[in-house]
């Protein structure tokens, strides 16, 4: 060590980026646990399914079931609903009624009954469902007719164990 | 004794000097109005609100399972806790009530102009965090319209195109508002107040540099100040009953006008109730906020509603001092906006109707379209004022505070 290295401005100038960089690096590092904690922890990840029985639900009514939190809506229709929502597209996402039921079982609709807005849940009336909290419409196939509401209700995967029994998830 | 104290005390930290320079010698435009009282109410309230809070966070659990019930433990077992909550819960609309006349006076006195812009933006911080502090408060006590108000406010995130999802669970903790959103929104509702505290400490200081603005919009000569103590101790303290009369009249009187009849239902997740409605402070942007047929749209519309204040240094192009006092077109738009921004209020309150939601597009539209003209719209009215001559009373003060600068 000598006095020139003391005076040496370039040294100094790479020890307090290297430093500070170090530094910086840990700071941001240590956020991530904290950032992390707030996202939902293994039990809320665990991943349920439900299962329903479908029994009891006349032509026409409609059971809400939970599953993961969120409502299911689960509509048994009837033939007049069921030719009607065949004949149309939908409204503002058109999709074909055949994806949103399954062959075989087009009396039963089964969607998450979450508006796709902001995640109100939708009333049902006489025709299709409103979304009280911002006006969203949706028909009797969960498709959105009117908006804010940008996309259709979702249906969530679910498969029939037996004629009256769904599993959904 | 007294004295050897102070004396003491001053030798080691600027008390005297302080107290003097900030609080009773500091020196304030003589013509203040009552208008210039809500900074101080404000200030009031916000200590209202931190002491009912602690005391409250005594007695509350915040856990799904057991917080609806430990509210109604507060009402009717803990002493007094009906007065500690009604006043804190009360204590929030006069918070906004108070916030929103401090704006509107900031508004028609024209005190955002310059130098007073970063008074204005860290007040514009301070409201954020205001009704950042409000929202969360809200879900604490875990009624159906705590439930979904918190639902819709944390969804509006969602519209972001990138992380959406990610960053609404994240928010939450879970996929949908739960336990843990709730025991996260108690733990900064109790931090948030704090944060404020410190705002306002900034807020202050930078009213202590640039000083008071005066109903008149221009800087009073130095004689024309007084010492804050005892004319404005006064004043304040006078404004202070009056304002208590109303605040208590609504906390002992009627203080479920302001809670929704549907919050005494307990959360359920599966059912929304037939009309939400936020709270009557967010209305307006609310309003905004449904008028847009877009789901982003409608959150970035949302935001730049409040957001857009920020920008009147900017926006507001005349040259001509002062505020509405003495700007006859600015007047106009100002009260024009003052009906815009109610109206906006009743259309949020109101279920979404297809003639509700034209009127909530013609009014949004005309809200932005007051904000965004004002850079044309002031430098026309400066025009016509310089042609028909400035009102002798402003060329008067005009004057004087040109030759106060010469001496």
């Amino acid at each position: 060590m000598t006095e020139n290295n003391v005076a040496d401005g370039g040294r100094r100038d790479f020890l307090l980026m290297a430093t500070s960089l170090v530094g910086g690096v840990g700071a941001a590092a240590a956020c991530v646990p904290f950032v992390a904690s707030m996202n939902p922890s293994s039990d809320a990840l665990a991943k349920a399914t439900t299962e329903v029985d479908l029994a009891g639900i006349e032509p026409g009514a409609i059971r809400t079931v939970p599953w993961q939190g969120k409502p299911v809506f689960i509509l048994r229709r009837t033939p007049e609903q069921i030719s009607a929502m065949a004949q149309s597209k939908g409204g503002l996402m058109p999709e074909d009624e055949g994806k949103r039921v399954q062959k075989g079982h087009e009396e039963w609709l089964v969607v998450v009954g979450v508006c796709t807005h902001m995640g109100c849940v939708p009333n049902k009336e006489e025709k299709g469902w409103t979304c009280h909290c911002h006006g969203s419409q949706y028909d009797d196939s969960g498709r959105v007719t009117r908006g804010p509401a940008p996309d259709n209700l979702p249906v969530p995967p679910y498969k029939f164990i037996s004629d009256s029994k769904i599993l959904i998830g | 004794m007294f004295n050897q104290i102070i004396d003491w005390v001053d030798q080691r930290f600027p008390l005297t000097a302080f107290v003097k320079h900030e609080l009773t010698g500091y020196p304030t435009p003589r013509n203040l109005s009552y208008w210039w009282n809500f900074g101080f109410l404000a200030g009031f309230v916000l200590v209202m609100q931190v002491a009912t809070g602690i005391f409250l966070a005594m007695h509350y659990k915040a856990d799904s399972a057991l917080a609806f019930d430990s509210i109604q433990h507060i009402m009717r077992d803990v002493n007094y806790g009906w007065l500690l909550r009604y006043l804190h819960a009360t204590g929030a609309s006069a918070f906004f009530f108070v916030i929103f006349i401090h704006m509107a006076r900031t508004l028609y006195y024209g005190s955002y102009r310059k130098p007073r812009e970063l008074l204005w933006w860290t007040g514009q911080g301070l409201l954020l965090l205001l009704m950042g502090t409000a929202f969360m408060g809200y879900l604490l006590p875990w009624g159906q319209m705590s439930y979904w108000g918190a639902t819709v406010i944390t969804n509006l995130f969602g519209a972001s195109p990138i992380l959406g999802h990610e960053i609404v669970i994240w928010l939450r903790g879970d996929f949908t508002v739960g336990d843990e959103t709730l025991s996260r929104f108690f733990a900064l509702h109790y931090l948030f107040p704090f944060i404020i505290v410190g705002a306002v400490i900034i807020h202050l200081v930078a009213l202590h540099t640039v000083k008071s603005s005066n109903p008149s919009g221009i800087d009073l000569a130095a004689k024309d100040n007084i010492p804050f103590h005892p004319y404005f101790t006064i004043k304040d303290l006078f404004g202070l009953g009056l304002f208590m009369m109303l605040y208590t009249w609504f906390a002992f009187f009627t203080p479920n006008t302001l809670i929704e009849a549907a919050n005494n239902i307990p959360a359920n997740p599966m059912s929304t109730p037939s009309h939400i409605v936020p709270e009557w402070y967010f209305l307006p942007f609310y309003a905004i906020l449904r008028s847009v047929p877009n789901a982003l749209g409608g959150v970035v519309a949302m935001g730049l509603s409040v957001l857009i204040f920020a920008f009147m240094p900017y926006l507001d192009r005349s040259r001509i001092p002062g505020g509405a006092r003495y700007r006859p077109w600015y007047r106009i738009l100002f009260y024009g906006f003052t009906v815009d921004i109610l109206f906006l209020g009743w259309i949020g309150f109101v279920p979404p109707t297809d003639s509700t939601i034209l009127y909530g597009k013609i009014a949004t539209i005309l809200y932005f379209l007051m904000f965004l003209s004002l850079p044309l719209f002031s430098r026309a009215e400066e025009r016509m004022m310089i042609k028909r001559g400035l009102p002798p009373a402003l060329q008067a003060m005009i004057d004087s505070e040109s030759k106060g600068k010469g001496k």
